[in-house]
């Protein structure tokens, strides 16, 4: 069991707050996501619980063991870096043995643990090449392969698809994924690629500015975000925003439509709803044309809604010209809405 | 047509900055080695062709002069002392310089900047000034005229390149690679020794050789800090004075030989100390 508690860690570099107060428990053998634009505070809170940062203040706890004291060996925790962090001066087969051999076990166990994960990341045949001798992939597979040979609790990942080309980063998405899965560890797995996300996680926590702003299922996150920046990052593109003006009883009035919404009594609210959420229909949106870019299978169309720009996602089949007048309408059940002030979400 | 003179027009202006960059190249390595082929010629020619005017192009291999060196009174013993204060100032300069290299690549610490700095400007106290006190001190605590107290001089010269020696090598190594050690049960100590210093060791032994040089080639300090126990330089110094022309050039061979041979076999890494090398 590696359940993985955080509890109101904060870390500040001198006057710089990184980390604000973070709350997160993590399940034993979830998949979890850290996922921000660079500078979220997502990497320092993974080295944080690596223990290559110290947090200002807070706990770590690692399978009801706290650890935020330990040093990074004593934690039963593995690594693997951005840039690979392959050791030059050994042999794929030693760097893949390497915390094997700290641990002093006896050479054939090594040779056995060894092979067995080149075997998992296909790396059988590259045991006595250097590191200077593999690509950018081979060298990312070795490093998985150690963190893996340690037969972690935990195994922690920093944007380790980063350094990839797209063709490669795709192919060991799944990769890992089903690697990590059948390894039955706890991952931990930094990244600023919301597709990564997406793809991989069993859940995903949203970091912005030191906050975790939404811990929630890929879909969840994407479905009902927790908060008008979880909203404006995630999808691509991500969701279009209108202001909301009370009309009373539950009704709203956006951009001269009148549709229903919550019923609160706040003066404003912020309407946002997804590209692909809207229709083409009889009655709704007037929204002009400006650019229409074809996706393939669907267009992307960015508009103009009383002065503010607004993306739809329309089928293909449509022939929309740029200067054309649309009137669109929400999917039932598709719009939400967000508090202007606490830029939460408001049911 | 126009075009074509343009195009012979910057063919010409490239010829020409070719020619001014081969004769410059061509200088400077005449300006070094001209006198290093005389200083050769010389010392492997009898005591008469020394002398004479014009100078034969090839050496006559008269190993006359270095012979008489290498029978020379005290002089075996003053090679003696100058590979003993040498190897001492090899050692101390890396043991001290090498961990304020990996500090100074490794932690951000206040005064940081300043302290490269200093160390730089280190070298550029003249010598001459701190000789007097230096002696008075050094007769004092008993340390003049010893192996060890003039090895602190020379390590004293030696460290400011140490120190930025393995500042660059140290730099050269991502700290992900000890980052991953220790997540791979290593402490500092053993990543280091099990990561870092296999790592780095070409260029440690490279900046110890430098250090080496440094005390080899070392003249003033050992003049006055050393009566009985010369090292070389300051032994074929005081005895070249009075000497014939060409046991002059012997000596100068003997000198610059080993240096030249050392530095040569670690000029890489030198231009690691200016960041180049990694790069």
């Amino acid at each position: 069991m590696a359940e993985i508690q955080i509890k109101n860690v904060a870390k500040s570099f001198g006057a710089y707050q990184a980390l604000n107060d973070i709350n997160l428990t993590i399940a034993d053998q979830e998949f979890m996501v850290l996922l921000g634009a660079s500078g979220c505070g997502k990497s320092t809170l993974l080295r944080i619980i690596a223990g290559l940062e110290t947090a200002t203040s807070g706990e770590v706890w690692i399978g009801g063991r706290r650890i935020d004291h330990l040093s990074p060996k004593d934690r039963g925790i593995a690594m693997v870096f951005q840039n690979y962090a392959v050791f030059p001066h050994l042999t794929v087969f030693e760097n893949i043995g390497f915390g094997l051999r700290m641990q002093k076990l006896p050479n054939d166990e090594v040779t056995r643990r060894v092979e067995r994960v080149a075997g998992l990341m296909h790396i059988e045949m590259l045991l006595k090449r250097y590191s200077g001798e593999l690509s950018g992939g081979q060298r990312q597979r070795v490093a998985v392969a150690r963190a893996l040979a340690m037969e972690p609790d935990v195994i922690l990942m920093d944007e380790p698809l980063s350094n990839l080309d797209a063709l490669l980063r795709m192919e060991m998405r799944a990769e890992l994924k089903g690697v990590l899965a059948e390894s039955k560890t706890t991952a931990i797995y930094v990244t600023h690629d919301q597709v990564e996300a997406m793809s991989m996680a069993d859940r995903i926590s949203v970091m912005h500015e030191g906050n975790i702003v939404q811990a929630a299922s890929p879909i969840e996150v994407y479905r009902n975000p927790a908060a008008e920046f979880v909203a404006s990052f995630i999808g691509n593109p991500p969701m279009n925003f209108l202001p909301a003006n009370p009309q009373g009883g539950g009704k709203w009035s956006v951009a001269g439509q009148t549709w229903d919404g919550p019923a609160t009594e706040k003066p404003l609210l912020q309407f946002a709803i997804r590209p692909e959420d809207m229709m083409q229909t009889e009655e709704g949106l007037t929204a002009i044309a400006k650019v229409v870019e074809p996706l393939g299978a669907h267009i992307l169309v960015t508009c103009d809604v009383a002065g503010s720009q607004f993306r739809v996602i329309l089928d293909s089949e449509m022939s929309v010209r740029p200067g054309q007048k649309l009137t669109l309408s929400p999917q039932p059940g598709r719009a939400r809405w967000f508090d202007p002030e606490t830029t939460l979400a408001v049911a | 047509m126009t075009d074509t003179v343009a195009i012979d027009a910057s063919a010409d202006t490239r010829k020409w900055g070719k020619v001014l960059y081969v004769s410059t190249v061509v200088f400077l390595c005449a300006w070094v080695l001209v006198p290093i082929y005389f200083l050769l010629i010389n010392t492997l020619s009898s005591p008469e062709t020394v002398t004479s005017f014009p100078k034969p192009f090839w050496p006559e291999f008269d190993l006359a002069s270095l012979t008489f060196f290498a029978g020379f009174d005290g002089m075996l013993s003053a090679l003696k002392n100058s590979i003993i204060v040498a190897a001492m100032t090899m050692v101390m300069s890396i043991v001290i310089g090498a961990p304020a290299g990996y500090a100074l690549s490794r932690f951000e610490f206040r005064g940081k900047g300043t302290f490269r700095l200093l160390i730089l400007l280190t070298r550029a106290f003249p010598l001459p000034l701190l000789a007097l006190p230096l002696a008075v001190l050094f007769i004092r605590t008993g340390l003049d005229d010893t192996a060890f107290g003039l090895a602190l001089v020379h390590t004293t010269l030696a460290i400011p390149f140490s120190v930025l020696i393995t500042f660059s090598l140290f730099s050269g190594i991502p700290i992900e690679l000890e980052e991953a050690a220790w997540t791979l049960g290593c402490n500092r100590l053993t990543a280091f020794q099990k990561v870092v210093l296999p790592l780095i060791l070409p260029g440690i032994t490279a900046s110890a050789i430098f250090a080496f040089v440094i005390s080899w080639n070392e003249v003033f300090a050992a003049a006055v800090l050393t009566i009985e126990n010369r090292t070389l330089t300051a032994f074929l110094l005081q005895n070249l004075n009075t000497s014939p022309l060409h046991l002059k050039f012997a000596g100068g061979f003997i000198l610059v030989v080993p240096a030249l041979i050392f530095i040569f076999a670690v000029r890489k890494y030198l231009f690691a100390m200016w960041g180049i090398a990694n790069r």
